[in-house]
């Protein structure tokens, strides 16, 4: 089977690559990249006059199988993903039953592989049900294909297990995933600790209830020699620490959610059930320092914290409704709006915050274009303007709060192991 | 001239001139309690329900008054007789109520947001009679009422508010009230029940009850509830009491002239003693007689009600 993409302008960061060409997919790996490529039974993508790059990457979603497949699940998820432009996605083990062990690990990737859209890869709990108290399987889970561990959604409150943690992971050389976030401090909160949270008289959670536990990992991960990646970092002391980490010589990486880099908590201004996530959007200041990260280098990764959620819930009053948004349709949209027509990153940065990055932190073979590789291709428009109308979203929940915002960047096509899965914006 | 809101969620959002609007308008109401026959047709064949989910006692009752006195129809919904406890969104709490066809709803709920909510989703006015820590803007017009009458204006005038600042609807409408018509606004409590940034609504904030005595015109204390000890927001009444309660000793330090509120309920000894809260100075029973007043205004305003010039009455 030989997929043929013409006359895009190809921008692989892996190997510094930024030209007009051809890409050819045979037998779902890359099989050339040159000017013109003449494949006679080929099935064609046209990509004049468009981006095409590594397939697009989300390090950071909930999928909701198993447990509430009401709100989403991992077929429904995979699809999202496809119409967002992402061929591959991890996604967390904040379900019900909990993703543990080889169990979960197999479940996942077998209900992937039916669905056979986007490629999922599961991160596997770090303690037994997400309670924080003993050690899951993580060897076990790792050995079955899991990406990484996380307790994501929660913080791993003991620094004692938290260190067990990171020193158990090495020998299966996957990342520790943290959700940093000190629950006492955070107690009850429902968004942003600052004017906004003292003018709508809901309680706060400090940005710093996130640094404080990023500042423990990130001292924990050097004391361990382990890895840790950081995710969803919110606050400019967050970042300073990681950057603390990474100059001296800790294996630390992070990444930036779509809304923390184009939201504050001024969206939180009406009561928006839809601007709750947790993190929660922060101020001005913190979201400019979200920014200034991605354009300083020191962000590694964009990823979504994909969390869906069903109308019911969310349509309570602030207080009662549950943490999080819909992310995998709007990211590249919001990366290309925000970041690129902004002057933040370039092209080719975006390509490997999205792509190249998310594929070395989670150890895949993906991000890149080399020949050999597996034939993952995204195809955008970083020009095309749209509209974002969550009815219309390829995952079963609606929570964005996005909607109705113009965006301008857009994915095209999709093509996930020489599969075309996504052409001319529409789902195959 | 007529009041151009449909409805009545805080006073954040309103301007100077119309809470000066619904305080003149207020101002004649005040006469009418104090007729032996208390009752004015203005309302009559309309209905308006109480939504109370938070217990409430005063606000409650004055309202369910100014209702009566405006003739209305009222219903009462409790807590403890609503389906609030029965685990009922909401919205399916508002689509009942919508279902009812009634002409105004007021509404207490201790989710800060609530009564936004139901404004959002009932074509009805919807009065905010206390949502969470966020806004209590019947409570902040009658304590303007009240100084307005003591002392016919605010500029100029030093008005300080003691106590759990963090968890008030009372101080968030206060702080509004009182500087959008010129008063100066100073907080007053523990460090650790002064919420984040209070300053950017333009307040002064203070640790020192005794430093900022001397120049208050108004000393308005807070209900200091005593949950907040078991979350360690302090660590006595006894302590509460010594630095933040206000006593006669620390009185004598006052302008002759100083008036003493409270939002009610009153803990006599701890954030106020009983002399002072039954004392010369003290306007709390002045309060709640202009609620009545401040509420019959309001019901009346958002009902379509216009202000009347006084020749024409």
């Amino acid at each position: 089977m030989k997929t043929l993409i013409k006359g895009g302008r190809v921008v692989d960061p892996s190997q510094d690559l930024d030209q007009i060409s051809d890409v050819l997919i045979e037998d779902g790996v890359v099989a050339q990249i040159a000017g013109s490529i003449d494949a006679g039974d080929a099935t064609v993508v046209d990509a004049n006059g468009l981006v095409v790059c590594p397939g697009l990457i989300d390090m950071h979603v909930h999928l909701r199988e198993p447990g509430r497949e009401d709100e989403e699940t991992i077929a429904t998820g995979a699809r999202a993903a496809i119409a967002g432009g992402f061929t591959s996605i991890a996604c967390m083990p904040n379900t019900e039953p909990v993703i543990e062990g080889d169990e979960g690990v197999k479940f996942v990737l077998a209900k992937a592989q039916d669905a056979n859209l986007a490629r999922v890869y599961p991160v596997a709990a770090i303690s037994k049900g997400l309670k924080g108290e003993t050690l899951a399987e993580i060897g076990t889970a790792m050995k079955a294909g899991a990406v990484g561990v996380s307790d994501d959604g929660r913080p791993v409150e003991s620094s004692a297990l938290m260190r067990r943690t990171l020193e158990y992971v090495k020998m299966s050389g996957g990342p520790v995933f943290a959700h940093c976030e000190d629950l006492s401090l955070s107690a009850g909160g429902v968004m942003n600790e600052g004017r906004m949270s003292t003018l709508l008289g809901l309680k706060g959670m400090p940005p710093e209830s996130e640094s404080v536990m990023v500042a423990r990992d990130i001292m924990l991960t050097g004391l361990t020699r382990s890895r840790l990646h950081v995710c969803h970092v919110s606050t400019g002391r967050s970042f300073s620490f990681i950057k603390d980490g990474k100059t001296s010589g800790v294996d630390v990486t992070c990444e930036v959610t779509p809304h923390h880099f184009a939201l504050t908590d001024e969206a939180v201004r009406t009561y928006d059930t839809n601007a709750k996530m947790n993190p929660p959007l922060r101020s001005e200041r913190d979201m400019g320092a979200v920014r200034q990260a991605l354009r300083s280098g020191l962000v590694d990764a964009i990823a979504t914290d994909h969390a869906p959620h069903s109308t019911e819930e969310k349509d309570q009053e602030f207080n009662s409704a549950p943490f999080g948004v819909v992310g995998l349709e709007t990211a590249l949209g919001l990366a290309c709006t925000c970041l690129y027509h902004e002057g933040i990153v370039s092209l080719s940065a975006l390509i490997r915050l999205m792509s190249t990055n998310p594929a070395g932190i989670l150890g895949l073979t993906q991000g890149t274009l080399k020949q050999g590789s597996p034939g993952d291709v995204t195809v955008f428009d970083p020009d095309r303007e749209w509209t974002v109308d969550p009815a219309r979203f390829q995952s079963k929940s609606r929570n964005s709060p996005f909607s109705d915002w113009k965006l301008k960047g857009r994915a095209v096509s999709v093509i996930v192991g020489g599969r075309v899965l996504l052409r001319d914006g529409e789902l195959s | 001239m007529k009041f151009e809101r449909k409805d009545l969620l805080g006073l954040e959002e309103l301007s100077r001139g119309e809470i000066e609007f619904i305080l003149e308008t207020a101002g004649s109401f005040v006469e009418i309690s104090e007729r032996p026959i208390k009752k004015v047709p203005v309302l009559r064949g309309l209905t308006v329900v109480n939504l109370f989910s938070e217990p409430s006692t005063r606000t409650r009752i004055s309202f369910e008054l100014a209702e009566k006195r405006l003739s209305a129809d009222t219903v009462n919904i409790t807590a403890s007789s609503s389906s609030v406890v029965k685990g009922e969104t909401l919205k399916d709490t508002a689509k009942n109520i919508e279902a009812m066809n009634i002409d105004m709803l007021v509404v207490r709920h201790n989710a800060p947001g609530a009564p936004h909510y139901l404004a959002d989703v009932l074509h009805c006015p919807v009065i905010n009679a206390g949502d969470g820590p966020h806004e209590h803007p019947t409570q902040a017009l009658l304590d303007l009422l009240t100084v307005k009458q003591k002392r016919g204006t605010f500029e100029g005038l030093n008005v300080t508010i003691i106590g759990d600042i963090l968890h008030s609807r009372v101080a968030r409408s206060d702080i509004w009230g009182f500087t959008k018509l010129g008063a100066a606004v100073t907080v007053c409590g523990p460090p650790t029940l002064i919420p984040p940034d209070i300053e950017s609504t333009g307040v002064t904030v203070s640790y020192d009850l005794e430093e900022v005595i001397p120049r208050s015109d108004i000393l308005m204390l807070l209900r200091i509830q005593t949950e907040r000890l078991k979350e360690c927001f302090f660590p006595s009444i006894r302590e509460y009491s010594d630095f933040f309660g206000l006593d006669s000793a620390k009185l004598e330090r006052a302008k002759p002239d100083v008036l003493i509120m409270h939002p009610g309920p009153l803990n006599r000894g701890v954030e106020i003693t009983p002399e002072v809260a039954d004392g010369p100075r003290s306007v709390i029973l002045d309060q709640v007689r202009y609620g009545l007043a401040v509420r019959m205004a309001v019901l009346y305003l958002l009902s379509g009600g216009e202000l009347k010039s006084e020749d024409s009455d």
